[in-house]
């Protein structure tokens, strides 16, 4: 287990008159996934968004490795990794392209890197067709090989299953798997339980509708 | 530039920046990353890039044709015709600036790069001058002896245009930023942004009709420049932080 950990301490959060998120508390420490189930509109994307910084939460604190994520944010972006609904995808670039310029924004990327990462998520034999011409899974699964390049200790996942056919969805299984073993956390906002067993560091935190 | 992970602990190898084949990169890197991307962009989507100028044609073919196609009659307006063609066009191609990243999440991946957002805006402004500013500057001088201008008022032109829409770039990505979260923000955009831009029409107008009279156009241009300069200090930083409000 590794030194990383993000905790949620009584998080309140409104949207206008609606208590989203009411008194939330969760700990993830390296080697760990939470998984955070509840019906629509229970709070989850906005848990997850609160979470990376997107969203201020009126109430409590999110706190990365003892320290709020809000007093160095540039530094806490680096080392996360969200991935939304929708993937950060260009339509009239190739999956290939559009991994050089989301991730190398980043980091500096190497070729074979890429090629691996493309192999692992099956996307060789596509990815340099334009993504507009690529199904929902395939975006997804481009996005999935974007989000392992990153090389980040924290991932925050929205619905990582969306689209993916069953074997997509173990693969996103076994990749949450492989970050926890190398010492990574991930929060997942989930409708579908994720390919993964409670041994390799599955937890759950159910939210409710207000 | 900031170094990932020096917040909290001490990284594990695998994750820290130049661990694993990787290392950090430095914020004008990604800035011109951003840049190559929007322009790649720009290329295949070659419509959105043809637009501007074609109503920037437009408008100035206008002219001739609802006031009197004698150039005597033109040559005293052309100065304000085209400007205010320019500024409309570039107007136009404001809209785009940033919706399109913000609807597929590219924004959002910018915003929680760990890079400055500061910078991957500017980068998207200085994308759009090169796809706007920078024809528009080509093309101003075509319009300007179409309405009378002599041959000599075309570096005169040129210059005006190149340089007062690099303020009219930065002045517009504050407006986009802020409109952002709005559907159809096109008539808001306009209406936040288009009195800001009235010192770049006054002093982009006069330095034209300077260069077309021939006479010395430097100050005029050199107030653009100033413009531009302050617009250079603080749009990217306004933009940012209307992006992250509009994130949230």
């Amino acid at each position: 287990m590794s030194d990383f950990c993000l905790e949620g301490e009584n998080v309140h959060l409104w949207r206008g008159d609606h208590h989203v998120l009411r008194g939330v508390r969760f700990q993830v420490r390296g080697g760990e996934c939470l998984q955070l189930t509840g019906a629509n509109g229970a709070g989850k994307t906005t848990l997850l968004r609160t979470a990376c910084g997107l969203a201020y939460p009126e109430g409590g604190e999110i706190t990365w490795c003892g320290e709020s994520i809000r007093k160095d944010m540039q530094a806490f972006h680096a080392q996360l990794a969200y991935l939304g609904h929708e993937p950060p995808l260009k339509a009239e670039l190739s999956a290939r392209e559009n991994l050089e310029y989301w991730v190398g924004v980043r980091r500096l990327l190497a070729d074979e890197e890429l090629e691996h990462a493309l192999q692992r998520v099956g996307a060789q034999q596509w990815a340099d067709r334009p993504v507009r011409t690529l199904s929902a899974g395939q975006k997804r699964r481009a996005a999935l090989a974007g989000l392992t390049l990153m090389r980040v200790p924290l991932w925050l996942l929205d619905e990582p299953t969306t689209n993916l056919d069953a074997e997509g969805q173990r693969l996103v299984g076994a990749l949450i798997a492989e970050h926890l073993q190398a010492g990574g956390l991930a929060l997942a906002a989930v409708h579908h339980e994720l390919a993964m067993t409670a041994g390799q560091g599955l937890q759950r935190l159910e939210l409710t509708v207000a | 530039m900031r170094d990932s992970g020096t917040m909290g602990t001490a990284l594990r190898p695998a994750f820290a920046a130049g661990g694993m084949g990787g290392s950090a990169v430095p914020a004008l890197a990604a800035a011109r990353l951003v840049l190559a991307r929007d322009l790649k962009l720009a290329f295949r989507k070659r419509s959105q890039l043809v637009q501007p100028l074609a109503f920037f044609a437009i408008v100035t073919t206008l002219f001739p044709l609802g006031v009197s196609p004698e150039l005597p009659v033109l040559r005293p307006m052309a100065a304000g015709v085209v400007w205010a063609a320019a500024l409309l066009s570039s107007l136009l191609a404001l809209e785009l600036l940033f919706r399109d990243d913000a609807q597929d999440g590219t924004l959002e991946q910018y915003a929680l790069s760990g890079r400055s957002l500061t910078w991957l805006l500017a980068a998207k402004t200085a994308a759009h001058w090169l796809l706007t500013g920078v024809p528009l500057a080509l093309m101003a001088p075509l319009a300007g002896l179409a309405l009378g201008a002599p041959g000599a008022a075309v570096p005169g032109i040129v210059a005006s245009v190149a340089v007062g829409t690099v303020a009219l770039s930065l002045i517009g990505s504050i407006g986009a930023a802020l409109t952002l979260g709005i559907r159809r923000s096109g008539a808001l955009l306009s209406l936040l942004t288009l009195p800001l831009d009235i010192p770049v029409l006054i002093f982009g107008a006069r330095a034209t009709e300077l260069a077309i009279g021939g006479q010395a156009y430097g100050v005029p241009v050199q107030l653009l420049a100033a413009l531009a300069v302050l617009g250079l200090t603080l749009a990217p930083l306004a933009a940012a932080a209307a992006v992250r409000i509009n994130l949230e």
